[in-house]
């Protein structure tokens, strides 16, 4: 591959304007480091890290980068469609940024976001100092990144993937698609998708093994609940994404046949195997959602959940559900009547319990007093905007309507529908609602008030004339349409919702300067009347989150104890056991990201000794010795004293 | 009776002004299969409505009416803990739709998988649909004739499109006459269709295939049987037949314009066979040489393909299987 051909993305002024502001950007960070003098503190209190605090922090940091990006890229789209016949970008163009959007939103927004969120909430939730293997989870994050950044790269050098974030085969296969793009795609998903399934089992033994005393499953607060069954989802869909990706790898760079059209390859196969994984991964992205409305809901409402049992069943039958309607995505593929009646019915079986879900949240807010803080408008905006995607999901789920809806807009309005309102709302609601435990301060409510009005208004605004549009037989991924077809007005008035979306995330940026230059600092350690323990210590969080862990004898024990009078903190200091900072996950996934990036242009002498560094790291660690330190006694006291303002 | 009249009024009224007046393509259908989605649509959109009404009654009377603005400062939240009554209620119900709605989907699945109610008493007229990069061929072996990018079809007969692929998976889709179904390079897929009037319909491929895919559309057309003989007549007297020579350059081309040819492709290059008639031995495309190493998406290379040796005979597949 020629110099030429390596950069030919640079050829397009946009992607040349955005490469020349990425390249910037890092040189101001860099600069600025350096002149700082920040570098030391960067490594030691970041890169190296293993504190799930900071570690869930810079998986929203990356989050927060990517939804810029990801946004970018759907402003680009819905400019593009805007008017008929637009020339603003060209079909390759248009197709790059399609397939990228919908890999970044998923992989690089919602799913980092979430488990960002995790991170930091979890250990404190359950009265933990920390996850499991908190090594583990810097590789898992750094993995991650790795991933991200390669993606991100894509961009720059070689080509993005263009054949749709599904990369159906054979368009995904080399025939169809000759550049580099959908090895990037493979290889960018796999380093990521390696550092999520570390993740589940991470989370998985935590919360099984790392509850505080008397904290038994059914006394966990609702948002561990929904992270336990996510990760218990991610521990069985990601390794049949693996699977799928290494055999696109073999397929694409080593001439084997799995999805080709010759040879006895089946193309639907690939299909088959990236839905099996896809369908669960939407219920990863959605559970942890509604755990954290069901937190914000009780919180804001002053009340206990509503049926906490029926909740915990419901996101049990969705888990198992989830993965038995994967099909629902191809009915179109000529499958008889009787597999697409099948997968149908378990489709719109999911109704039943996310309904059972929707009635205990409402049923929550009764006899309740509501509160409207920000992250409360997020969970009280999902309700009604949900609701639209579910029904809309149901009309899809039934397989001869479907003939009609799919690969339409009416879909991607659906699925829109689903993951704003949800996921999106969900996340944001919590990076409101858990920001003063993170920082220390509060993010301004007017102006996060003034975000969450912007978003949901403007969502409607994009969104709801796509459902028109589908039904009227506007396919999606078309990079134009012609006059006559009438589709102009309403994608006008989608592209005027694009517009408000981005206004309302932009204040959402803005909150994080303006509340860092003005709100008060020392919040307290229950900022807003919290029920669950994570409002039992500080604001914010010291390293070790519990000088004292709390015993647990009942749901929302932190809630009845301030009601009664009682400090669940309180008892003798002990020295408490820590974890070392490593810079080793950090330096292993960079050579691992490396070994992917030699990879992708099948460079495989620098790929295979960037893989050998990898090992050697590995093989380090295996015979490394180290038992962590312990902080003592007078060291919490210390800090315990600044925390609590006592001079 | 009547309020079931009037809801399905308010529906299409909404429908209707919200696309100004026009109905929009998947309400406005022009065949009995069309009209069965459309139904089930305006059925399920129904159902749905009245739910949603249920949930933003009761989102709005308990945002009115547990607002803190509204409570006394001193009133305490009660403690619950849930209610068995309630829990089975909200979880009957929505079985009960559900069922309902499931019965619904395997009716209408059935029904447009079949030949068009009301038509099942006459042949149906079979036309093979294959698409290569951009562009959709048409086969009427009964007519021995063959288009590319534009489909006629008689009214007054069942239509049965055999769909294929030489490439990238693609969806065949007639929204004024029946739903869409994938076009696959292994296997052969049906639709089965009528048109209840003469009219000219908008067709596509609505999966994403490439960089040619916002253009990939074809004309449909409904004519009456005489007029549609005349048609076959004309095309067998005036056009071409279609060469090997000829179809290889018409496969290789991005995009090409309409055009007809006196014999079709189908002699020279079979299709894949149906689904229903595969098992894993009859996928086994050996004899299919895709793998040329000078293929590249620009020039496909589609002299490569051996397609005589394609040979999806059942025989052949009962020989691979195990």
């Amino acid at each position: 591959m020629s110099m030429e051909e390596l950069f030919h993305p640079l050829q397009e002024p946009m992607i040349l304007g955005a490469a020349i502001s990425i390249v910037v950007g890092a040189v101001v960070v860099v600069a600025g480091l350096t002149y700082f003098k920040k570098w030391g503190y960067f490594y030691k209190n970041w890169l190296s890290t293993v504190d799930h605090k900071k570690i869930g922090i810079m998986y929203i940091a990356v989050a927060l980068l990517m939804l810029f990006r990801g946004g970018i890229d759907a402003l680009l789209m819905r400019a593009q469609t805007a008017v008929p016949d637009n020339g603003l970008l060209d079909a390759q163009h248009y197709n790059e940024i399609f397939t990228t959007h919908g890999l970044i939103m998923i992989l690089f927004m919602a799913m980092p976001f979430v488990i960002g969120l995790m991170n930091i909430v979890i250990p404190l939730q359950i009265g933990a100092r920390d996850v499991a293997f908190p090594r583990l989870n810097a590789v898992s994050f750094w993995a991650f990144a790795a991933g991200c950044g390669l993606l991100n790269l894509s961009f720059i050098i070689g080509g993005s993937p263009d054949s749709g974030w599904t990369a159906y085969f054979p368009l995904a296969g080399t025939e169809f698609s000759p550049t580099v793009g959908n090895n990037y795609y493979s290889l960018a998903l796999q380093l990521s998708g390696i550092g999520t399934l570390l993740t589940g089992v991470n989370f998985i033994t935590t919360i099984f093994k790392m509850r505080a005393p008397g904290m038994t499953l059914m006394k966990m607060p609702m948002f561990t609940w929904s992270i336990l069954i996510t990760n218990v989802i991610i521990v069985f869909a990601f390794p049949v994404l693996t699977v799928a990706l290494a055999l696109m790898m073999l397929d694409r760079q080593f001439g084997t046949k799995f999805f080709a059209m010759t040879d006895g390859g089946m193309d639907m196969l690939w299909a088959n195997l990236f839905w099996v994984w896809g369908h669960p991964e939407v219920y990863i992205v959605i559970l942890p959602a509604f755990g954290i409305f069901s937190e914000v809901i009780a919180t804001f409402a002053r009340k206990n959940l509503y049926g906490y049992k029926s909740m915990v069943m419901s996101m049990v039958v969705i888990s198992l559900l989830s993965f038995l309607v994967w099909a629902h995505h191809f009915y179109t593929m000529g499958h008889g009547v009787m597999v697409n009646s099948v997968f149908s019915i378990t489709t719109m079986a999911i109704a039943v319990p996310t309904g059972v879900k929707m009635f205990n949240w409402l049923l929550t807010m009764r006899h309740g007093k509501i509160q409207f803080t920000t992250p409360m408008l997020y969970a009280l905006g999902f309700i009604p905007i949900f609701t639209i995607g579910g029904v809309t999901g149901v009309m899809l789920a039934m397989a001869s309507a479907d003939y009609q809806y799919h690969n339409t807009m009416f879909l991607v309005a659906h699925f829109h529908y689903v993951l704003i309102p949800g996921t999106v709302f969900g996340v944001l609601a919590g990076y409101h609602f858990w920001w003063p435990k993170m920082f220390g301060f509060r993010l301004n409510e007017k102006l996060g008030k003034a975000g969450f009005w912007f978003i949901a208004i403007s969502f409607n605004v994009a969104f709801f004339p796509l459902f028109i549009l589908g039904l009227d037989g506007y396919a999606r991924r078309m990079y134009t349409y012609s006059e006559s077809t009438g589709y102009g007005p309403l994608n006008l008035l989608s592209f005027i919702g694009a517009l408000g979306l981005a206004v309302g995330f932009a204040l959402i940026c803005y909150n994080i300067y303006y509340s860092w230059k003005h709100m008060p600092r020392n919040e307290k350690a229950d900022v807003w009347d919290g029920r669950s323990l994570e409002w039992a210590t500080h604001s914010p969080v010291p390293e070790y989150n519990f000088a004292v862990v709390p015993t647990i004898t009942r749901l929302d024990e932190f809630w009845f104890a301030k009601k009664e009078g009682r400090d669940i903190t309180a008892g003798k200091i002990e020295k408490i056991h820590m974890p070392n900072n490593t810079g080793t996950p950090f330096w292993t996934s960079g050579f691992l990201f490396l070994a992917a990036f030699f990879a992708v242009f099948s460079l495989w002498i620098p790929a295979i000794i960037s893989m050998l560094v990898v090992f050697g790291f590995m093989a380090h660690r295996s015979f490394e010795d180290d038992h962590g330190r312990y902080i003592s006694v007078e060291e919490i006291m210390e800090t315990e004293k600044s925390l609590r303002g006592d001079k | 009776m009547n309020k079931k009249f009037s809801l399905m009024l308010l529906a299409f009224g909404a429908i209707a002004i919200l696309s100004g007046c026009e109905p929009l393509t998947v309400f406005n259908p022009k065949g009995p299969n069309a009209q069965t989605l459309s139904n089930t649509i305006i059925l399920s959109i129904i159902t749905m409505a009245v739910i949603l009404l249920v949930v933003y009654v009761l989102f709005a009377f308990m945002l009115t009416k547990y607002r803190a603005s509204k409570a006394s400062a001193d009133y305490e939240p009660p403690h619950e803990e849930g209610s068995h009554v309630l829990e089975i209620t909200w979880t009957v119900i929505p079985i009960i739709i559900v069922a309902f709605l499931a019965i619904v989907t395997v009716k209408t699945t059935s029904t447009v998988e079949t030949t068009p109610e009301g038509y099942d008493n006459k042949e149906p007229l079979v036309i093979y649909a294959a698409s290569s990069n951009w562009k959709w061929h048409f086969s009427y072996p009964e007519q021995g004739i063959e288009t590319v990018n534009y489909v006629n079809i008689p009214t007054d007969r069942p239509i049965e499109f055999k769909l294929y692929s030489f490439g990238p998976i693609t969806s065949f889709w007639i929204p004024q006459l029946a739903g869409q179904k994938y076009a696959m390079s292994d296997m052969l897929t049906t639709i089965h269709l009528a048109a209840d009037e003469v009219g000219s319909f908008m067709g596509r491929n609505s999966n994403f295939n490439g960089r040619g895919f916002a253009e990939m559309e074809f004309e449909a057309q409904s004519m009456t049987q005489a007029d549609f003989d005349q048609w076959v007549k004309d095309v067998k007297a005036n056009e071409k037949p279609l060469t090997e020579e000829k179809f290889k350059e018409l496969l290789a081309a991005e995009h090409v314009g309409r055009s007809s040819y006196s014999s079709t492709h189908l002699d020279f290059s079979p299709a894949p066979m149906a689904h229903g008639d595969m098992d894993m031995g009859g996928m086994d495309h050996g004899d299919m040489d895709m793998s040329d190493k000078d293929m590249n998406h620009e020039d496909m290379n589609h002299e490569n393909m051996d397609h005589e040796n394609m040979d999806h005979s059942k025989k052949d597949a009962e020989t691979h299987s195990h």
